[in-house]
C-alpha cells in the first residue's frame, strides 16, 4: 500500500477545487420508487420531503408500472439472477435473444446487440467498425458517452456546429476522400430537448455516401406517431444505419442499452465491440422488464400520447408565465437562466416549494447557458404540472425573470 | 503577422460561434470558455497548420496554447518564423 499522504493530498486539493467551483455533485436520496411523487432525503439526514419529480427520464411513466415489475418478478424466479458470464461464453439466454429481435422490430431495423448500457454500446461501436482510413463527422452537442466512443476509436474525427446543415455538409466534402464515413448525432439532445433534422441528414449521407448513426436514448419508446423514436418523426425509418438507445430512461428505467441497424454492423459488434465481450449483459430480470414495456407499447400509443400532451401543456404554462424557454417540442423541456448562480438558487427555492428540477451550468452547458432542465412524463398528472407551475411562478417572480428577455435577465444576473 | 490574428478571428468565428449575438474578441477565452471544445481543437490545428504551411507538435497544441486567438498567434509565429 502506498496511499501516502502526498497522494491523499492530491485528491483532497482536486476535490477541494472542485467544491470551490460550486460544481460538486452531490447524491439525493430518494426513498420512493421512482413517479411522480417522489420522497427525498436531502440534505443527507434531514426529514424526508414529498416532492414532485420533474427532472427524470421515466417519459412514459413505467419505471415503476405495476406489469414491468410482475414481467421482472416472473423473469427472476424463471431465469434467477444472474448470468456470471459474458455473452459469448455461458451468458446468452434465449430471453436475451427474444429481446433483440423484437428491439429489431421495434425500431424498424434488420438486427440488435445488447449491451449492459447505452454508454457502453456507445463506447463500443466505433471501435468495432472503423479504423484509420475512416472518418466520424459528429454534431457538437452529442452525448459525453459518444465522444469517449470516439476518443476510443482510430477514425480520423471532426464536428459540425450543432444541427448546422450546411456545415455539415462542407464537412462531408471535406473529407470526401475518406474510405467510410459516418455522421454522427443525438435523436433528441438531452440538454436542449430539440431534435436532429434526420431526413436532411439522411439525405446529405445518401449524397455524400456516409452512414448515419443516431443515439435515440431520450426519443425510444415516444418520439415519433407510435413511439419508434426520432427516425419515425422524420420520415426516416428504416434509412439509419446505427441506432443505438437505452432500456435505462422510457423503455422501463432499469438499466442496458443496444446497437441496432445494419446487419453486418451488429455482427461486427458482436465481433470486435469490448464492452460486449468484455462485460456481462443485462440480468434475466430486467430483460424480462424490457420485453414487457415493448409489448405494452406495441399495444398502444396511450402513454406516448399522454406525455405529448402533457408536454404541450407544460411549455404552454412556462411560456405564459414569462419564463425564457429552449424552443422544442419534446418532453425536455429547458428554462434559460443563463447564469450559473440564479439557475442554483431558482433550483434551490423550487425544491422548497416542492418541486424537484436541477439547475444544470458549465461545464455541462456552454458558459453563459445556465438552465433548469424540466422533464415531463406520462406518470405527470394535470394536477402535478399545475402544481409545479405555480411554483415555477412564485420563484420565478422572487428573482424577477419573469417576462424577462435573455438580454434582460443577464442584464440583471451577469453570465 | 497581423493578417494571422484576423484570419484566426474570422475562422474561429465562423467555424464555432452558434448564436449571432455571441461576441468574440482576440482575448475571449475559448477552451476555457466552452466556445470551443477539446474535440473541436483538432480541426482548428488542421486549420492553422494547412493554411499557414506548418507543423504544430502535439506536445504545443495544448489547451492552454490554444484558450484565445492572442494565446494562438502567439503560436502560430512561432512556427511561421522557424
Amino acid at each position: 500500500m502506498s496511499y501516502s499522504n502526498k497522494v491523499k493530498g492530491i485528491y483532497k486539493e482536486q476535490l477541494k477545487d472542485i467544491e470551490d467551483k460550486g460544481i460538486f455533485k452531490e447524491e439525493r436520496f430518494i426513498h420512493s420508487s421512482q413517479a411522480a411523487d417522489i420522497e427525498v432525503e436531502f440534505p443527507k439526514g434531514t426529514e424526508l420531503k414529498k416532492v414532485i419529480n420533474m427532472c427524470s427520464n421515466n417519459y412514459l411513466g413505467l419505471s415503476s408500472h405495476p406489469e414491468v415489475i410482475k414481467a421482472a418478478h416472473e423473469g427472476l424466479d424463471s431465469r434467477g439472477y444472474g448470468m456470471s458470464s459474458v455473452r459469448f461464453i455461458c451468458g446468452t439466454q434465449d430471453i436475451h435473444r427474444k429481446l433483440e429481435r423484437k428491439v429489431t422490430e421495434f425500431l424498424g431495423t434488420e438486427d440488435t446487440i445488447l449491451f449492459p448500457s447505452c454508454m457502453d454500446a456507445n463506447t463500443g461501436v466505433f471501435e468495432a467498425i472503423l479504423s484509420e482510413e475512416d472518418v466520424m463527422i459528429s454534431d457538437r452537442l452529442v452525448h459525453a458517452s459518444i465522444i469517449d466512443g470516439i476518443r476510443l476509436c482510430s477514425a480520423q474525427h471532426d464536428t459540425f456546429k450543432h444541427s448546422n446543415m450546411g456545415h455539415l455538409e462542407k464537412k462531408l466534402q471535406l473529407h470526401a476522400d475518406k474510405r467510410l464515413k459516418v455522421v454522427i448525432t443525438d435523436g433528441v439532445f438531452s440538454m436542449d430537448g430539440d431534435t436532429a433534422k434526420l431526413d436532411e441528414m439522411a439525405g446529405l449521407c445518401k449524397k455524400y455516401d456516409a452512414m448515419l448513426f443516431v443515439d435515440d436514448s431520450h426519443s425510444s419508446g415516444f418520439i415519433g406517431k407510435t413511439g419508434r423514436g426520432t427516425h419515425e418523426k422524420y420520415g426516416v425509418l428504416g434509412k439509419i444505419d446505427i441506432i443505438t438507445t437505452t432500456f435505462g430512461k422510457a423503455l422501463g428505467g432499469a438499466s442496458g442499452g443496444c446497437v441496432s441497424g445494419r446487419k453486418e454492423i451488429v455482427e461486427m459488434c458482436r465481433q470486435k465491440a469490448r464492452p460486449y465481450l468484455f462485460s456481462n449483459t443485462i440480468a434475466p430480470v430486467v430483460v424480462s422488464g424490457v420485453l414487457k414495456v415493448l409489448d405494452i407499447l406495441s399495444q398502444s400509443t396511450e402513454r406516448r400520447d399522454k406525455l405529448e400532451k402533457n408536454a404541450e401543456y407544460w411549455r404552454k404554462g412556462l411560456t405564459e408565465a414569462g419564463f425564457v424557454l429552449k424552443e422544442g417540442d419534446t418532453p425536455i423541456v429547458p428554462v434559460m437562466l443563463f447564469n450559473a448562480g440564479l439557475a442554483q438558487n431558482i433550483s434551490r427555492d423550487l425544491y422548497e416549494e416542492g418541486v424537484y428540477a436541477i439547475g444544470f451550468f458549465f461545464p455541462v452547458v456552454p458558459n453563459g447557458k445556465a438552465r433548469i432542465r424540466t422533464q415531463i412524463s406520462a406518470g405527470h398528472e394535470i394536477e402535478h404540472l399545475d402544481k409545479a407551475l405555480e411554483a415555477f411562478l412564485k420563484v420565478g417572480k422572487k428573482y424577477n425573470v419573469l417576462g424577462k428577455s435573455k438580454q434582460e435577465i443577464i442584464a440583471q444576473y451577469g453570465l | 503577422m497581423e493578417d494571422i490574428k484576423k484570419t484566426v478571428l474570422e475562422y474561429v468565428i465562423e467555424e464555432y460561434l452558434e448564436d449571432e449575438d455571441e461576441e468574440l474578441t482576440y482575448d475571449t477565452p475559448l477552451i476555457s470558455g466552452g466556445i470551443v471544445d477539446s474535440f473541436s481543437m483538432v480541426s482548428l490545428k488542421r486549420f492553422l497548420e494547412s493554411k499557414y504551411k506548418i507543423s504544430i507538435p502535439d506536445d504545443k497544441a495544448t489547451p492552454e496554447a490554444f484558450d484565445s486567438v492572442d494565446k494562438i498567434y502567439e503560436l502560430v509565429k512561432e512556427f511561421v518564423k522557424a
